[in-house]
């Protein structure tokens, strides 16, 4: 299996670095982003590394009147597509101001929804294929610190997992992948801990791998797993007191 | 953010920006002071500025690759691991290669790394075309043998003193396969391993791991690794039809720093006694991959570790043909003295080059490191005296603790790169932590 794959988001880092990794592998590969022409050097630096074809395609994950559309311009109908769209935003800014909040809410959950949607049933006309959305820890217990982001990802999360479900006999996957915390520009200045951190060329191996062996959900760091299944099992009462 | 070299001495507070683009450096170079810095690969202070260093990873881009001639044009941080990567399948290999690979190509001009076969292809620099540099005027310019040949050549080695390296084509060499023919050599002592990188100046890879801390008619007994490219016919069927496919290694790392006291004299003399017997065992002839061959190292991540908090000090010099033989008597005789063992000690032939500022020249280098300690700072010092004494310099990669007069003593050239750095306006804007310590 070595068709293409379209990576929505092509500027995020993580995007990136599964471009990478599937570039690698000789998949050829779709960078979809807005101003997709200034991803030119990415598309090269790609390109050169990994003699595959790289071309670029105009995307806005909040436009989603035009994800039909954007669809039927693909050349051709990748063979995986990884959805990498999203933002922080700043949780303080998100509390004061709704419209900021429903800014993130919108490109964590209403866009990567909406393009998903639209590629999952082509792929299931197709009978195959397979999705995959960057969700986040984040989105599994909301917290003070970053609820907003984190409500708009619980809800992608509950959209991939039922995605797959419908899809499960249809030929097509879904994969959810859950990073943790990861070296990016988005989080750079952030003091996080080393051990807990991965480095986005870890993002593009794991997904790479949890793609070739089918899995379900999967942390970039699978100690991510333990520190969920604890946050996640703290009683309410106690869980609202803590700062974390 | 507390930034050190690979020696992990000194640890300063430098203050780091990562560039993505010409117009940031350009910005960052017009506010003040700067040291641009790649993977963190040199040993000691050549890539901290306390004001302004540049992390030049950000500028990780691949360019352009010629597949007719093996040209490849990079951004500066682009490391040599991803450029072995994309090109080794292909059939391309770097044309020289430290003994790392975790190194960006800025850094390896600007320290002209050599590799073992520099006796037969001279050091980083040859293979370079152009190289793309800012300069302190904040005006880009292109260098190369042809055009601006000063600056390109002031550039390779000049350890980031003359603008900040932006971009860079150099030229792979074709090989066959990612496998290396190598001939292990053991060699009782200093005159038999001198004889032997005499007598292997034809074969393309020659290095010897040294015991340090043998003495007497052992006095410098070595292992002598000599290597060649595989070609397609010499692998087993099986590897002949995938001759790129080399087994990937499993990645070991070092979790936390050594105690004090774990290399010491008693354990540095077991493993040398240990590894070089394993060496007389293994005498011969093998096939190993690229990896194994060129980075032994690199299989155990942080292995600098080993030599606890307070880091490690690598010391090296080259001493001209005609002095060697005694010069590197007079060395080891130093260092078994002091009971020092250097746990990797590495002596190597250097073939001749020409260049302006960069370290190699004709003869022998040797390149040892020691735990960060008084009495190292002291044996280094010795070694100074006894290399200048012989005529030889120092490779500025390694050195975080030299005297100005050492270096003025050891390489008449610096007069002439200091009088470049005040002609061009070089030495107001471009200065490292290690130039400010060598005043250069």
């Amino acid at each position: 299996m070595t068709g293409p794959v379209l990576i929505l988001g092509g500027r995020s880092d993580m995007g990136l670095a599964i471009a990478h990794r599937f570039a690698a592998a000789g998949h050829p590969v779709q960078l979809a982003a807005r101003h997709a022409q200034s991803l030119s050097a990415d598309a090269n630096d790609i390109h050169v590394r990994h003699n595959v074809a790289v071309t670029l395609h105009e995307f806005d994950a909040l436009a989603v009147d035009s994800h039909a559309a954007f669809v039927k311009s693909l050349p051709v109908l990748p063979e995986v597509a990884v959805c990498a769209v999203g933002t922080m935003g700043e949780q303080a800014a998100s509390e004061r101001d709704v419209a900021a909040a429903i800014a993130v809410m919108r490109s964590n959950y209403e866009g990567p929804a909406s393009i998903l949607a639209h590629l999952a049933n082509a792929f299931e006309a197709r009978g195959s294929g397979t999705l995959i959305g960057i969700s986040s820890v984040a989105g599994e217990r909301g917290r003070a610190t970053n609820y907003i982001y984190g409500s708009a990802k619980a809800g992608f999360t509950a959209f991939l997992s039922g995605l797959r479900n419908r899809l499960a006999r249809k030929g097509v996957h879904v994969m959810t992948v859950l990073p943790g915390f990861v070296a990016t520009k988005m989080v750079a200045g952030m003091d996080l801990p080393q051990k807990l951190t991965a480095e986005t060329r870890e993002v593009g191996e794991a997904v790479f791998n949890g793609v070739s062996r089918q899995r379900n959900v999967i942390y970039v760091k699978p100690v991510w797993r333990l520190v969920m299944g604890v946050i996640k099992n703290i009683p309410e009462p106690m869980f609202k007191k803590m700062k974390i | 953010m507390i930034v050190s070299g690979w020696g992990r001495y000194p640890q300063l507070d430098c203050r780091v920006a990562v560039p993505r683009s010409d117009e940031e450096v350009k910005r960052l170079v017009g506010e003040g002071r700067v040291i641009a810095r790649g993977n963190g690969r040199a040993y000691g202070d050549s890539a901290m500025n306390l004001g302004q260093t540049l992390d030049m990873r950000g500028f990780n881009h691949m360019l352009a690759f010629d597949a007719v001639t093996g040209q490849v044009v990079t951004e500066a941080g682009v490391l040599l691991e991803d450029v072995i990567a994309a090109f080794l399948p292909r059939g391309w290999f770097p044309p020289v290669t430290p003994g790392t690979k975790f190194v960006t190509i800025g850094g390896m001009i600007a320290a002209d790394v050599h590799g073992k076969n520099h006796h037969k292809h001279g050091s980083f620099g040859s293979f370079v075309d152009w190289i793309d540099i800012m300069t302190a005027g904040g005006k880009v310019v292109r260098a190369s043998r042809e055009k601006n040949r000063e600056l390109f050549e002031w550039t390779i080695g000049g350890m980031g003193l003359t603008g900040v390296i932006l971009r860079a084509a150099f030229r792979l060499r074709a090989v066959e396969t990612g496998w290396i023919r190598q001939t292990l050599v053991p060699a009782p002592n200093l005159s038999a391993v001198m004889k032997i990188f005499a007598d292997s100046q034809d074969v393309t890879y020659s290095v010897a791991w040294i015991d340090c801390l043998s003495s007497g008619d052992n006095l410098g007994r070595s292992l002598v690794m000599l290597g060649e490219h595989a070609m397609r016919r010499d692998l087993p069927l099986k590897d002949s039809v995938r001759p790129f496919a080399t087994p990937r290694k499993r990645q070991l790392t070092v979790p936390m720093d050594a105690p004090p006291l774990s290399l010491n004299r008693l354990t540095v003399r077991a493993f040398n006694e240990v590894y070089y017997r394993n060496g007389l065992r293994h005498a011969g002839d093998t096939l190993i991959d690229w990896d194994t061959f060129f980075y032994p190292l690199d299989a155990i991540l942080h292995w600098n570790r080993i030599y606890g908090r307070r880091g490690l000090m690598q010391y090296q010099c080259v001493l001209p043909l005609a002095q060697s033989e005694a010069g590197l008597r007079a060395l080891l005789t130093a260092i078994a003295l002091a009971g020092q063992g250097s746990f990797l000690a590495v002596l190597k032939r250097f073939g001749v080059q020409e260049s302006r500022i960069a370290f190699p020249m004709e003869g022998y280098t040797l390149a040892l490191d020691f735990p960060v300690t008084r009495r190292t700072l002291a044996l280094l010092n010795d070694l100074d005296r006894i290399t200048l004494a012989h005529g030889g310099r120092f490779y500025l990669a390694k050195d975080s603790r030299m005297s100005p007069e050492t270096l003025r003593h050891s390489d008449s050239r610096f007069a002439d790169f200091i009088a470049m750095r005040s002609a061009t306006k070089a030495g107001d804007r471009f200065v490292s932590v290690q130039s400010e310590r060598l005043k250069i």
